[in-house]
């Protein structure tokens, strides 16, 4: 098997990066995150909109939050609360707690207002990096990986060129021992017979065709009928005829192997292999799905170009021609455009899985370089109260 | 050279074109095959690589994206015209 320079948790989990995360419990912490970010630049501050006027969906926004502070990437959380929301900062770092690292928390409204609030967490903060940085690589076996996938700005050759690229590094690391996170359920549409052939076992199986049933119906439930245009015009006048064959170009990402599990969004998997998780199509949204299940880094494929990284998980961009990689060649890693030149995929995929390996390693990504963390945008069902 | 069309998997009978495509003129495929081109086939549309007769399930990614609506001959173009999805409730 071959191996990786990361960094042990004392859970037992294994991180590709060494983040100190402030996370705001509400986005009414916000203002003090950015506060204790703007005096502290090496933290990672998780902006987000929520904690606070949700129902069903505040459990599963809670867990996303905590799964965030639990992420392998991050050594160390500050987690930021008012006082008064529905995601207590009290709860968020109990649940975060599990996973053993040092943690602390606040609530603005007991310390005190923003400035007492933001040097206190500068404090925090400050000895917290100090004692990350003592923390050294080592190499582990590649079965630690969680590795995500997520396509976005997708054009005719996403399908063609940077997805099955992308599902031979899938592969690779399947028979590593190591995991493959494949989500957007809209992009599943039509595929439920053939992903259901690759589950391990009926019950697996019989979830897949749950969750794509019920992406089928929520698709019709919310654009009526403009449904059928999740394959747009523009699509069939590229050359595909079905929304099966749009998705057949999707789910090519996750390589051959059997699919040993399906989770829901702010869930983490317990077994290895192929994962589907049940998540929205919106990129931002699922990326966070994404990072929310442990995944160490991400693999991003795009025909259009899109620049977007996320906080705490480093984001490898795959472009799907030649030319949006030139014209956006300081955003995209690798351009598996080179096949539509004659290239021969294999050796794409063997380019990607060698870059896998460097970022695994340390290297920085082109999303990393440029700083293009972004907000944390996370799946809501339902209008807010 | 550049490769003028693209088969995604072994298993499949049409591939993708990378160009446009010109009715007459003759393709070498990856493979060593001469590949005939019998209508004016747009940049990443589907080429039909075997002549598929009505019925037949049509391959890309080594899985079934439809059928034959009609005979579709080798070398000729395939979209909506002449391959049935059969879901017609996802189709515009």
């Amino acid at each position: 098997m071959e191996t990786f320079l990361g960094y042990e948790r004392p859970d037992g989990s294994t991180g590709i990066r060494n983040y100190v995360a402030v996370i705001p419990s509400v986005a009414c912490a916000n203002g003090v995150v950015a506060a204790i970010a703007r005096a502290v630049p090496q933290v990672v501050p998780l902006y987000h909109a929520h904690g606070c006027g949700r129902g069903v969906e505040a459990m599963m926004h809670s867990n996303v939050l905590a799964n965030l502070g639990k992420h392998p990437n991050v050594a160390a959380v500050l987690v930021v609360g008012l006082g008064c929301e529905v995601i207590k900062a009290e709860n968020l770092a109990l649940a975060i707690g599990a996973s053993k690292k040092p943690l602390e928390y606040f609530n603005i409204q007991e310390v005190g207002g923003t400035r007492k609030s933001t040097a206190r967490g500068i404090g925090i903060v400050r000895r917290m990096l100090a004692d990350a940085a003592l923390l050294e690589r080592r190499r582990f076996p590649m079965d630690r990986i969680i590795m995500g996938l997520q396509c976005g700005g997708s054009d005719a050759f996403s399908g063609v060129t940077a997805n099955p690229s992308v599902g031979l590094v899938s592969d690779w690391l399947v028979d590593q021992g190591g995991t493959v996170i494949l989500t957007e359920d809209t992009e599943m549409i039509g595929t439920s017979h053939i992903l259901e052939r690759r589950a391990c076992n009926p019950d697996v199986a019989g979830k897949i065709a749950k969750m794509i049933v019920d992406a089928e119906q929520l698709t019709h439930d919310l654009l009526g009928p403009l449904a059928p245009f999740v394959i747009s015009p523009g699509n069939m006048d590229g050359g595909m005829t079905s929304i099966r064959e749009k998705s057949l170009g999707c789910i090519v990402k996750a390589g051959s192997r059997p699919i040993n599990e399906v989770i829901g969004y702010g869930e983490i998997p317990t077994r290895k292999g192929v994962i589907l998780l049940d998540g929205p199509g919106y990129d931002m949204e699922s990326m966070t799905g994404v990072a929310a299940a442990g995944s160490q880094l991400m693999i991003f494929t795009t025909g259009r170009g899109n620049p977007i990284g996320y906080p705490i998980v480093p984001v490898l961009k795959v472009a799907s021609t030649s030319p949006m990689y030139e014209q956006m060649a300081d955003d995209m890693d690798i351009n598996a455009g080179v096949i539509l030149d004659g290239a021969p995929m294999q050796e794409v995929g063997q380019r990607i899985t060698d870059m896998v390996k460097r970022v695994l390693d340390g290297e920085q990504t082109k999303a990393e370089m440029n700083q293009q963390e972004g907000i944390v945008c996370i799946y809501t069902l339902h209008p807010a109260f | 050279m550049a490769a003028q069309v693209i088969i995604i998997h072994p298993r499949d009978n049409v591939a993708i074109a990378l160009r446009d495509l010109k009715r007459g003129e003759e393709l070498l495929l990856p493979d060593g095959r001469l590949l005939k081109i019998l209508a004016d086939i747009a940049y990443s549309h589907k080429v039909s690589l075997e002549n598929i007769p009505t019925g037949v399930a049509v391959i890309k990614y080594g899985e079934i994206i439809g059928e034959a609506k009609e005979p579709i001959r080798k070398g000729e173009w395939v979209h909506k015209h002449n391959l049935d999805i059969g879901d017609k409730k996802m189709q515009p």
